[in-house]
């Protein structure tokens, strides 16, 4: 493990500057409209400092806490996605000439170095799976520019919600990979661990000092307390088979009658990544626009195939999603598409909780006759 | 700014620009448009495997997956019969030479042709099913020796669905080569099978450990298609199928297609009987 150093509160405004003369646009979090939001950060005072996030199946709630820290909050509805997938993409336009002739042409916007403050142990297990998905050998070219040159500041969890599972899942709260920089908060500052060389410069230049065993033992105790505080879990980390297993399984019928296929837990869910082509004409009729937007497996067109519907009901529109992010996902991306942030829990209007639909599902002992291979 | 030919491959677009050469109307709803790319260098360097698809683009309106259905010898002329049932579809089938559109592709996986080397070749289509598998036969022919007994077994639901007859008749005449028609709903003039093209298969002579099974139609057919190949002692492995969804990207990123452990416009359309069986014909997947 890399030793960690510790960086006093008042000098935090230290990594912003810093950032900033790199030429970073910083992100971070920050309250709008009653929730933790990332988006561009001038300095610190925009953080949520003595914020917390209040977190039950279908309820989020900001109160103000008794403290200064600026991360004593489990994640909001988005994080690292929309900044690299991103929820509305212009893919090329169209052109017609007089003749008939068309051209397609497609305009990519310049790199913009971004570093990203705040990042949860979840969102970069997220991350780590858009990266496998949008980047694969057919990368797509506006999120592999965005990925680029992304400079990622993680936070440890110390206040996971009442919804988070990522101890289940395997992600966190701790941060093991993935960031440049990781940062865990205690009253009096951070202790900081760089996890590159990009990350190391950037110790090399803020006042750090060594942290005292008490800082130490505290960060610990806190990570682990944020661990043991968790008691939801999914009932494995792979599910592939029981659920292809469970195909004809009454709780899929049962949840149907409580979900109103809004399609927010895919909207807020980091790792979903299903998108929608749309055509946008232009007013003049000389041309178009190809849009990507960000698409649900809730929504009826996500089924259309050769003029009908595959899923004509929510029955089969939940069970491709749980089916998909709990099973398929181990064969297409070696792993669970689920890293426990909770999010689809907490910002589902009627509270359906994943992990006990997969628990009610997966221990099942009355198996049907349909065997995944 | 570039063009579509200057980027190299379009993966993910922007489409290249196709000129319609010609338009054959093969039944009432369906047609055949001849396809040119008309950028010089894209057109050079494309290639394609049969069971392959193009994503074909009307601008302003949308974007829908067409197999190819000519002669892999000459990709430089790309048909696609297209059969008119929605938005993108409907305005497909009026264009005319001359006419532009947008294509990007070949994408996924197609035909086990280098597999099938040596072995007799048992194509059961239904309907438009057969546009995906025209490919395959014309390879197959252009290397006729390389395979043993062609049978070509084609259903349709009407009579008067029944398209590319003069091409079925050809075939017919070739040697080692078995045809068989099939439509459930005959009219004055029809002369071959009434019912099923999967009754077709008891009918015809095949070597089940030297047979390779190209099926292509609805689902329910190429479900009853390969239950009955499997019957006949044809190995799952050598039962083959394209699938078909609301393809949208063609390049496993949308999630339109996703199947199970697949996404069928990356790790298909086309798939072994062996791979897929468990999840065609599950309502809802
Ligand atoms: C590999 C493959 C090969 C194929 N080969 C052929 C072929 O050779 N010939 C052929 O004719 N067909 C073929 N198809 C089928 C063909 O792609 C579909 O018939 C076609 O996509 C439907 O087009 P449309 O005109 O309905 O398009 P549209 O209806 O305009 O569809 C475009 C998009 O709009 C949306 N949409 C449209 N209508 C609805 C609706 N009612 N409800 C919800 N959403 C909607 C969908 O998102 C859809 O993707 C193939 C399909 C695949 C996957
Ligand atoms: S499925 Fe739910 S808990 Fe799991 S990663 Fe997605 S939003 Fe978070
Ligand atoms: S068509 Fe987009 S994932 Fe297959």
């Amino acid at each position: 493990m890399i030793a960690s150093r510790f960086l006093p509160r008042q000098h935090l405004q230290t990594l912003f500057d810093q950032l900033d003369a790199l030429g970073y646009r910083c992100i971070g979090p920050q309250v709008r409209d009653g929730a933790i939001v990332y988006d561009r950060l001038g300095d610190l005072t925009a953080l949520p400092i003595g914020i917390g996030a209040h977190q039950t199946p279908g309820r989020y709630r900001l109160e103000h806490q008794d403290h200064q820290r600026c991360f004593a909050w489990a994640n909001g509805p988005q994080a690292l996605k929309p900044l690299l997938f991103a929820p509305h993409e212009t893919l090329w336009r169209t052109e017609r000439d007089d003749a008939g002739r068309l051209a397609f042409t497609r305009e990519l916007q310049p790199a913009q170095r971004q570093a990203v403050i705040g990042v949860r142990a979840c969102d970069l297990a997220a991350l780590a799976l858009q990266d496998a998905h949008f980047a694969d050998a057919r990368a797509d070219p506006s999120y592999s520019r965005r990925r680029h040159d992304l400079l990622l500041v993680g936070v440890e969890c110390g206040q996971p919600a009442d919804t988070c599972f990522c101890a289940s899942t395997g992600e966190g709260p701790a941060i093991s990979t993935g960031t440049d920089l990781t940062l865990t908060e205690l009253d009096a500052g951070f202790l900081v661990r760089a996890g590159t060389e990009v990350g190391s410069a950037l110790c090399d230049a803020l006042p750090l000092r060594a942290p005292s065993d008490g800082e130490l033992a505290q960060a610990e105790a806190e990570i682990e307390q944020a661990r043991l505080s968790q008691h939801r879990s999914l009932p494995g980390r792979n599910l592939r088979e029981s659920l292809f297993a469970n195909l004809d399984h009454p709780r899929w019928d049962e949840v149907a009658t409580r979900c109103l296929a809004c399609g927010n837990c895919v909207a807020v869910c980091p790792t979903c990544f299903c998108s929608t082509e749309r055509e946008q004409p232009s007013i003049d009729g000389s041309g178009s626009t190809r849009v990507r937007l960000w698409d649900s497996c809730f929504s009826a067109e996500h089924s259309y195939v050769h003029g009908r519907l595959l899923r004509p009901d929510t029955r089969t529109r939940y069970r491709q999603w749980l089916t998909h992010k709990l099973g398929g996902w181990h064969d297409q991306y070696g792993r669970s598409g689920c890293v426990g942030c909770g999010r689809c829990i907490a910002w589902c209007p009627v509270g359906i909780d994943l992990t006990a639909e997969a628990n009610a599902i997966c221990s099942d002992a009355s198996e049907s006759a349909q065997e995944a291979p | 700014m570039s063009t579509a030919a200057a980027m190299g491959p379009p993966w993910m677009g922007p489409p290249w620009e196709a000129e319609v050469l010609a338009r054959d109307q093969e039944t009432r709803g369906l047609c055949t448009l001849h396809l040119r790319l008309t950028d010089a260098n894209a057109r050079a360097a494309y290639r394609f495997l049969p069971g392959q698809f193009n994503m074909l683009y009307v601008p302003a309106v949308g974007g829908v997956p067409i197999s190819i259905a000519s002669d892999p010898a000459q990709p430089q002329r790309l048909a696609h019969t297209i059969s008119a049932v929605g938005r993108v579809t409907r305005v497909l089938a009026t264009l005319g030479t001359g006419d532009r559109i947008g294509l990007r592709g070949p994408y996924g996986r197609g035909w086990p042709l280098e597999k099938a080397e040596g072995q007799d070749l048992v194509v059961v289509t239904g309907g438009l099913g057969c546009a995906p598998v025209v490919a395959a036969i014309d390879y197959a022919l252009a290397r006729r020796t390389d395979f043993g007994q062609l049978v070509i077994l084609q259903g349709v639901k009407h009579a008067a669905d029944m398209f590319w007859r003069a091409r079925y008749d050809a075939w017919a005449e070739l040697p080692n080569t078995e045809v068989r028609l099939a439509a459930d709903q005959p009219d004055h003039h029809w002369q071959d099978h009434v019912g099923l093209v999967t009754d077709l298969l008891d009918e015809v002579p095949l070597r089940p450990q030297a047979s390779i099974a190209l099926i292509c139609g609805p689902e329910p057919m190429m479900l009853a298609a390969a239950k009955r190949l499997v019957a006949l002692g044809i190995s799952d492995d050598r039962i083959w199928l394209s699938l078909e969804r609301g393809f949208q990207c063609g390049v496993g990123h949308c999630g339109h297609c996703q199947l199970g452990p697949y996404f069928l416009c990356r790790d298909g359309p086309v798939f072994p009987w062996s791979e897929i069986s468990w999840l065609v014909g599950r309502k809802g997947f």
